[in-house]
């Protein structure tokens, strides 16, 4: 795959590190190979390998084998020569050459500086036999060879009767990680570390204190504030002149078999010094990773470049990945022209890790550093948990997290851009159930706290003003937490306050726990009543079980869909009781037209299929055409009148995109074509949407299944989310959210088979439709009863109730029947005929712009908008509806 | 309802046949009227009443004829914003639609005079 010379760039890579691998892919993906004739060289003798995953390594839980990033034949296969084991010396820039340890002399037109860094190690006496290389069982912590040896060593003296003994010098990441690492094999380990706290560069000294305590109750014992000045050494004879222990500068001194040095890195900045580059701490670049101040050369200005933990950017040098991956970015941009504007600026560094079992977060600053920076500080010690952040003039500049990092995905956004943040500092650590209590009274009135709805707080007040003394009262009146329902507890909060301001008692409104308003009883009653007095209709329930056989419009959906679950056969349908979308098959949308949804299984579609989509599209002047959030195609903007027409040409079923009811399936690529899939999602999704499609159940459904813990389907996230975890076997999730509420599901259960999966998953369905309420999502649903309850019920029997709920859910599936056939015969006259609006002309709905994706011209005109929101719609019409 | 319409029963323009209308649903017509034409929705009650209000929703021109209704009461289907059909008032804090003449005459057509 040798490249021709000349019509080419030679690009020459030092450094085979972390930082130089991604650059060639980088440099790959962007088509460098054709650009560029590569050739790197490596001092280690191998391919390219995760430095991070050393510490695995060393801690027996990753084989070698597995931490390989790009072997010897990647390089091959893509064109690079690779000379691993080939270190080199210097750089003849104004020959354009550089220099191996061989003597070799390899031309560049461009030459990139990745040489990463070194194990700093601090004088101690002892230290380096008199031929210069270390003392027989010292070690640092940074290549491959130095973790073989250590894994070595310590498999050999962990095995000993008594404990062989380790120090680690240097209490930071690093010696954290290795000291784990080498207790993992039995070795009774000390870390001296020299600052007064662990971890000094990423925590202050309070998370430090809290971060010993756990690592100590680890078993690893901790001495602080203690310089090491000496290493002691056995005698030749005994112990082959080995390393025996460790001197303080106070004095003390502990016995050692072996010694870890992990006090710092020092950037491999030889080669650009050789070569009289600019040096400070680290090779200096530009904001385009290009080396400063190079020499012209006879053939133009200088290519070099440096990148990666020898670098040095605007004064920072770094000591982790994340930084080299953007560096990596940019550079690939420049050398290859793909943006040859591209700048790097810098990584504002954060921590996430897992060091030593213990979950530490670190971002921007660790401590107050003004006088004026706000520094608010939660410590429990003995649980090992330490929570900070540090504001100033009102921006997040810092946050530590330690023991329980869960906030730290949040934290991360409002410090890198820059969010205002709440009254209460505190609540950027917690979700207080008093987040509301803190702050609604300094609320203004005028505050919007229904989004949905646009209810303030000052409509909310005056409901209460105006005799409502109960939060459902309110919530009627004014429409507040109607919408998502994620303002829920705030409007309950200004009410409890606005009640007691008024000197009046908060009252519970009976209905609340009533399945739906016009039929006061709660759902075990009113589903024990229907059994019993046989009650098929919605119309026979009112006249049975409402006061004064009173009908209610809000109430018939709801009743609607139980009635469908208790009577899958007998049910008699009255469309009146029916939302318009489960009237007309379709969701109803600010304009009065609709969106058509078709079924596509899984998420995978065919060309036949799109032709189709594009074909009606065209056809009927579908005024947008949409990917939607459940994998699959939206046509929105169709007028009642044509939604038989439409569905008629199209011949695809309905994918119920707008009914209380299983929604979709998400699915991965899966294994077919995906290298990291364990089972076969796509096929196990198509089936779980064949099997449920349509089915009814308290509130909307949506399932998702993905290969691999990946979770490119987002299935921790689903009503039910599935996923492949190898060996055959599968993990079944419930009560997962991702719409106005963020919640991850929880596990139910791991199963052997796709059979299993679709049969656990149809008991869980069934069980959600027994027991859960009126627009009762899974996420409250499977908390309300709690996993552990469920899964006695679902998995283990215990209520001996399973073989029911597998008999029904089947009688409920075989009960579906596509809504779209009813194209061919309508339930009654002008179904669909009957345009409900817009029947005069009005002035038209803003429109996507002309020309923009999907903004095809209509010359039908809808109606006007008074107070566009969408928000309100669509949470409006579906979650709220009908309460 | 009580009596919405006080009128003959062959007062008013003839919109629809009551059999076109399912129990429990309404449609919407254009009307004549002396000011031009109005849209009205009309509803038929379960118990065979009729009733007819304003077709666009005040709150954001919802179409009312598709909404859900009981015995007193439409609620719009796009934000479920409520009206009582005999008087015209928001049960749910809007502006208030009017409401039409409506009745059924002998050969079962449904007549709506606007108001
Ligand atoms: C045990 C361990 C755990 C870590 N854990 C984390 C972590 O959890 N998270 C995190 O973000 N970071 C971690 N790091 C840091 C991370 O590994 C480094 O930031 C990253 O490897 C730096 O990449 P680099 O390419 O700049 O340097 P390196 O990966 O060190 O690559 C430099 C390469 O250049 C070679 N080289 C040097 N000089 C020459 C020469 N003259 N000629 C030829 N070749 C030369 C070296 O042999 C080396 O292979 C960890 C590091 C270690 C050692
Ligand atoms: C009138 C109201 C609504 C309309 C018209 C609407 C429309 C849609 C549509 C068409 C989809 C694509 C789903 C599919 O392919 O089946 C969708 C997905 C989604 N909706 Fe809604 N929706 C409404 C209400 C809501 C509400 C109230 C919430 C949150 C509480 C919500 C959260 C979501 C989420 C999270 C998805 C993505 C699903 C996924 O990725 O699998 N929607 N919505
Ligand atoms: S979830 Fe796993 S198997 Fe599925 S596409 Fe993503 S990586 Fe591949
Ligand atoms: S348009 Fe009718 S309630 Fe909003």
């Amino acid at each position: 795959m040798k490249k021709e010379q000349g019509s080419t760039k030679r690009l020459v890579l030092v450094g085979n590190g972390m930082a130089g691998a991604r650059l060639l892919e980088e440099l790959l993906e962007r088509g460098a190979g054709d650009l560029f004739q590569i050739t790197v060289f490596g001092d280690e003798p191998y391919g390219n390998y995760n430095r991070i995953m050393l510490s695995h390594v060393l801690a027996g839980e990753d084989g070698e084998e597995s931490i390989y990033l790009n072997e010897l034949g990647w390089y091959a296969e893509n064109g690079i020569e690779l000379r691993a084991g080939v270190r080199v010396d210097d750089v003849d820039l104004p020959a354009r050459e550089v220099v191996d340890a061989d003597g070799g002399r390899t031309p560049y037109d461009v030459l990139v500086i990745a040489t990463g860094s070194s194990p700093h190690f601090p004088p101690m006496d002892g230290l380096r036999r008199e031929d210069g290389s270390l003392l027989p069982g010292v070690s640092g912590f940074r290549s491959l060879d130095e973790t073989r040896a250590m894994l070595e060593e310590a498999r050999r003296y962990g095995t000993g009767t008594t404990p062989a003994k380790a120090v680690v010098i240097g209490g930071g990441l690093l010696g954290l990680e290795a000291a784990k690492g080498l207790q993992n094999h039995g070795l009774d380990v000390t870390v001296i570390h020299s600052p007064a706290h662990l971890m000094n560069q990423q925590l202050d000294a309070d998370a430090g204190a809290v971060l010993r305590r756990s690592i100590e109750e680890a078993g690893i014992s901790v001495v602080t504030g203690a310089r090491t000045t000496g290493l002691t050494a056995c005698t030749e004879q005994s112990g082959s002149g080995r390393v025996s222990g460790v001197v303080l500068k106070d004095g003390r001194s502990f016995p050692a078999d072996m010694v870890v040095v992990t006090a710092g890195i020092r950037p491999n900045t030889d080669v650009g010094l050789r070569a009289g580059l600019v040096v400070e701490r680290g090779v200096v670049v530009d904001d385009q990773m290009r080396c400063v101040d190079q020499p012209e050369t006879p053939a133009g200005p200088g290519q070099v470049y440096a990148l990666g933990e020898c670098a040095q950017h605007r004064g920072e040098t770094y000591g982790l990945v994340a930084p080299l991956w953007e560096q990596a970015t940019v550079l690939a941009d420049v050398l290859t022209g793909a943006d040859p504007d591209a700048a790097y600026h810098g990584s504002r560094t954060s921590t996430k890790l897992k060091v030593a079992g213990v979950d530490v977060a670190a971002i921007g600053q660790a401590g107050p550093e003004h006088p004026d920076d706000e520094h608010v500080v939660f410590s429990d010690v003995r649980r090992g948990l330490y929570q900070s952040v540090v504001v100033r003039d009102g921006r997040l500049v810092g946050a530590t997290l330690l023991g329980d990092t869960r906030k730290t995905a949040a934290l991360q956004q409002v410090f890198d851009r820059g969010l205002p943040l709440p009254e209460q500092r505190v609540e950027l650590l917690f979700d207080l159930g008093a987040t509301a209590e803190g702050s609604v009274e300094d609320l203004a009135d005028d505050a919007q706290v229904c989004n949905c709805n646009g209810v303030t707080k000052g409509d909310i007040c005056g409901a209460v003003a105006s005799g409502c003394s109960s939060v459902k009262g309110v919530m009627d009146a004014t429409r507040a937490g109607k919408g998502c329902g994620s303002c829920k507890e705030v409007v309950s909060t200004i009410v409890e306050h606005a009640v007691a301001a008024g000197g009046g008692a908060l009252t519970e409104d009976p209905s609340v726990h009533w399945y739906v308003p016009g039929v006061p009883l709660r759902k075990d009653e009113l589903v024990a009543a229907i059994r019993e007095q046989h009650l098929t209709s919605v119309s026979s329930v009112f006249a049975a079980l409402a006061p004064g056989g009173a009908e209610d419009a809000k109430s018939k959906m709801g009743l609607t869909s139980l009635l469908r679950t208790l009577w899958p056969t007998e049910f008699v349908d009255e469309r009146d009781a029916r939302f318009i979308n489960d009237r007309v098959h379709a969701n109803i949308q600010r304009d009065g037209t609709f969106s058509v949804v078709p079924q596509m299984k899984g998420g995978v579609t065919t060309p036949d299929q799109l032709r189709r989509i594009a074909d009606v599209a065209d056809k009927y002047g579908v005024g947008m055409l949409k990917v939607t959030g459940g994998q699959r195609i939206d046509m929105l903007g169709v007028r009642k009148e044509d939604l038989p027409k439409v569905w008629e040409d199209l011949d695809m079923p309905s994918g119920y995109a707008y009914g209380k009811s299983m929604r979709t399936v998400k699915t991965c690529v899966g294994t077919d074509y995906c290298r990291f899939g364990l089972g076969d999602s796509t096929a196990l999704g198509i089936a779980l949407e064949e099997r449920f499609q349509g089915i009814e159940t308290p509130a909307k459904l949506k399932l998702g299944v993905v290969g691999c813990p990946r979770n490119c389907a987002e299935a921790y996230v689903k009503d039910v989310g599935v996923v492949a975890i190898g060996g055959g076997k599968w993990e079944v999730y419930v009560g997962g959210a991702a719409g106005a509420s963020v919640r991850k599901a929880d596990l139910l259960a791991t199963v052997d088979s796709p059979e299993a999966v679709i049969q656990l998953t149809g008991r869980f369905i069934q069980f959600y439709r027994t027991w859960g309420n009126w627009l009762e999502r899974t996420y409250d649903f499977v908390p309300r009863l709690s996993i552990e309850r469920v899964r006695l019920v679902l998995v283990e029997d215990s209520d001996g109730m399973c073989a029911q709920l597998d008999e029904e859910v089947d009688a409920a599936c075989a009960a579906y029947r596509d809504p779209w056939k009813e194209r061919e015969a309508p339930d009654a006259p002008g179904r669909f005929s009957a345009p409900a609006l817009p029947l005069l002309p009005l002035p038209v709905v803003p429109r996507r712009p002309m020309g923009a994706p999907g903004g095809t011209p209509r010359e039908q005109l809808p109606v006007e908008i008074v107070m566009p929101n969408e928000e309100a719609l669509v949470s409006g019409a579906m979650a709220g509806a009908q309460q | 309802m009580t009596a919405v319409d006080t009128r003959t029963a062959t007062s008013g323009v003839r919109v629809a046949a009551l059999a076109e209308i399912p129990p429990g649903e309404g449609r919407a017509y254009v009307v004549p009227s002396g000011a031009g034409e109005v849209q009205v929705a009309v509803f038929h009650h379960r118990d065979g009443r009729v009733s007819a209000v304003d077709a666009v929703c005040p709150h954001s021109g919802g179409p009312l004829a598709d909404g859900q209704i009981d015995s007193c009461v439409v609620v719009c289907p796009l934000h479920l914003n409520t009206w009582d059909l005999r008087t015209g008032e928001s049960t749910s804090g809007q502006a208030r639609v009017r409401v039409h003449g409506v009745s059924v005459d002998d050969d079962g057509g449904v007549r709506v005079t606007p108001a």
